[in-house]
């Protein structure tokens, strides 16, 4: 396919030529071992546009145009400033790592040891550390071989997180990673990360993402996570980014039989957000939950790609994403549920549910049921509507006025998602930073320390 | 003497689509009343309810409401509310993901604001919970669920008069509150009611059937038909509606108009 937008391929070219001395150098053989290819893939498939199913409605250019600079190695004050960060939640004990930039900062004291036998650091130092590990792992997970930027963030990732959970290991507390990007030009980062949860492991990773200076982002972000036999893994993902930020996230979990994963993004504010998650079910008796909520206003754009791939008998899936946009906000849901032909006995079920707050507002959304086993349980629903006057009418005719009815009524259309998140500190907090949002008021969260705007 | 009514409704005229439903209608309710309104279907009972609450489906063409002297037709919904106007609806609405602890705090917090009290702490606010719940004999899980949400009928009716209890209205409409309900839960929503009741609050029981007013027992009975109240007796006229039907008051009625 030749791209239609050779300025913009000519830009990330540029990063290419430019920093590809200083990555070679710097990142260990096997993450370089796939870099000249990644490249040429992601010079033949071009940056997704329209044409694309998975990217219909969701226009990239803009994000894409911008003067970024590469960032490739990390200056000593992004470290401070990194340290400086504290995101606290009330009565919510959490292990906390700060990426800066997608940097694990000292990344030359790699990685750290947690109680319980878990690994968190570094991927450049994992790689060291753990070779045998990541070359089994490491780029096995990505089943989307038509997406540009996947091969994109291969060729150019420099570091990332690295998080595993030894066979048998059981965290003793979620593990909060902070994405932080702060720079003083516009930037363009990409971190790619692998998190390898072993047989009967269990792990809850909860990831924010903040932006920490007025300046263009483009975040183009890869996971691969491993859930092997019997593990258990859960994902929480609360971005909260400002107008002039883009976040593209693709996250890859693959299950092994009898394993437990769930994912649930919260996205309160980003100018173009993109969340793809891609569950393969490759042992039977797996379930996987993917949940989505996002609140959009002004001209943000927000996307969700989930494709769930039954490839195993008995598998459980569900998806619960939804929307409140407001102003001219776009969003768009793309829920993909592929059944192959050995997957009987697959339960799988999707919902997606919008609310627009304006005429203005739109909303895609678009389902996407591929199904070649027989005995299956399959279902979908999408709606995309206003609040319900009716009862709206009932909350205000209790003496609720009409403006704390709204809120009441777009809370509890939230609140349906939320309440899917186990850690019960952490839902009182997800659902604190939700209200403030529906009422104007989030511009950061309450107890952070540094006053981003 | 117009201070002596707690309700006054002077020849209302009402339209639902266009569609001319109240059509000169008068009523007077005085503190501590309990009146009936009864009436075939489409006589325009629901109607009534719609326009005493601020419903935007109801078009107020003619005449005036008063409410304790207030001119009630210019408030919203939520301040008659605040002034004690309280509707248990006939069908009521289920809204996911709201909590019924949330949603009865907030609408007892609004209220006591706009009577220039404090707001209720939390201790207190789950006491008086739990009080109206003993009182109106509603199932204590109900109250941790999201309003009314995968209620039964009858429970969504409790929960009615729960909400009532928790409001302490002055003036509570009950729109066929009864319909669909067995014995047994009838029994439980008419004593809640009778509980709830002060001295000075009044009733307007809307309904069908005289089976409710053994439980609440009215003062006032009226017909409305056709937009109108055609006869006002007393609590008598129940049993003779339930005795002869409708058809001979539609016939005196329609008589008078011709």
């Amino acid at each position: 396919m030749i791209d239609y937008r050779p300025e913009l391929i000519q830009k990330l070219t540029h990063l290419w030529d430019a920093g590809r001395e200083g990555l070679f150098k710097k990142s260990p053989g096997l993450f370089n071992s796939f870099r000249e290819e990644a490249f040429s893939t992601f010079l033949s498939l071009g940056l997704p546009d329209k044409k694309n199913e998975a990217y219909k409605y969701t226009d990239l250019d803009k994000f894409f145009s911008y003067d970024y600079r590469g960032y490739y190695v990390p200056s000593t004050a992004d470290y401070t400033q990194a340290e400086r960060f504290k995101c606290e939640v009330e009565d919510l004990d959490v292990w906390n790592i700060v990426l800066m930039n997608g940097f694990y900062p000292h990344s030359d004291q790699g990685l750290m040891m947690l109680p319980g036998g878990f690994w968190a650091g570094s991927m450049t130092a994992a790689a060291k550390q753990f070779p045998g590990l990541i070359q089994r792992h490491y780029n096995k997970y990505v089943t989307n071989d038509k997406d540009g930027l996947v091969h994109l963030n291969t060729a150019l990732a420099s570091d990332g997180l690295f998080i595993y959970a030894p066979k048998g290991t059981t965290i003793s507390k979620p593990l909060q990673i902070v994405n932080l990007v702060h720079s003083d030009r516009d930037i363009f980062v990409q971190d790619r990360n692998l998190i390898v949860v072993e047989e009967g492991a269990d792990l809850t990773l909860l990831v924010c993402d903040h932006a920490l200076s007025p300046q263009h982002f483009l975040t183009n972000t890869v996971t691969e996570v491993y859930v092997g036999q019997n593990a258990r893994f859960n994902i929480i993902r609360v971005q909260n980014q400002h107008n002039d930020a883009g976040k593209i996230t693709q996250t890859f979990i693959h299950q092994e039989r009898d394993s437990y994963a769930s994912s649930n993004n919260i996205t309160l504010h980003g100018g173009l957000v993109r969340n793809a998650t891609y569950h393969t079910l490759a042992g039977e008796n797996a379930e996987t939950h993917s949940y989505g909520l996002f609140l959009s206003d002004k001209s943000q754009h927000t996307a969700n790609y989930v494709f769930v791939d039954h490839s195993a008998p008995h598998c459980n899936s569900t998806q619960l994403f939804k929307g409140v946009l407001d102003d001219d906000a776009t969003g768009a849901f793309n829920g993909r549920i592929l059944v192959r032909p050995l997957a009987q006995g697959t339960n799988a079920y999707q919902a997606n549910n919008n609310i627009l707050m304006t005429p203005e507002a739109k909303m895609s959304t678009k389902p996407q049921l591929e199904i070649f086993a027989d005995d299956v349980k399959c279902s979908h629903g999408a709606t995309v509507g206003q609040l319900d006057e009716e009862a709206l009418f009932y909350l205000r005719s209790r003496g609720i006025d009409e403006r704390e009815a709204r809120l009441m009524m777009m809370f509890g259309f939230a609140h349906e998602v939320i309440q899917n998140i186990h850690i019960e500190a952490l839902r009182e907090r997800i659902d604190t930073l939700v209200m403030q949002r529906l009422r104007g008021e989030l511009s950061r969260c309450a107890s952070c320390a540094i006053k981003c705007n | 003497m117009n201070n002596s009514f707690l309700l006054q409704i002077k020849d209302l005229k009402a339209t639902i689509d266009n569609k001319e439903i109240l059509k000169g209608l008068n009523l007077e309710v005085k503190p501590g009343e309990i009146h009936a309104i009864m009436g075939p279907n489409g006589s325009g009972k629901s109607t009534l309810a719609s326009v005493l609450t601020g419903r935007e489906i109801a078009q107020v063409t003619h005449g005036s409401v008063s409410f304790d002297g207030k001119d009630l037709l210019s408030l919203s919904p939520e301040e008659r509310a605040r002034e004690g106007i309280f509707l248990s609806f006939q069908y009521p609405i289920e809204i996911p993901g709201v909590s019924m602890v949330n949603f009865m705090k907030t609408a007892v917090n609004e209220q006591r604001k706009h009577r220039g009290l404090d707001p209720l702490s939390a201790s207190d606010f789950l006491k008086l919970m739990r009080e109206k719940k003993e009182l109106v004999e509603i199932d204590s899980a109900l109250t941790n669920r999201s309003v009314n949400e995968g209620f039964s009928g009858g429970e969504k009716k409790k929960n009615e008069i729960f909400q009532m209890a928790m409001l302490e209205p002055r003036l509570s409409i009950l729109d066929e509150t009864d319909s669909g309900l067995d014995i047994d839960a009838l029994r439980i929503v008419a004593n809640g009611v009778n509980k709830i009741r002060k001295p000075d609050t009044s009733v307007i029981v809307i309904t069908h059937y005289q089976r409710l007013l053994d439980y609440i027992v009215p003062d006032v009975v009226h017909v409305l038909y056709n937009g109108r109240i055609v006869r006002t007796a007393g609590k008598e006229l129940a049993l003779e509606l339930e005795e002869r039907g409708y058809d001979w008051i539609k016939r005196e009625a329609d008589n008078v108009e011709a």
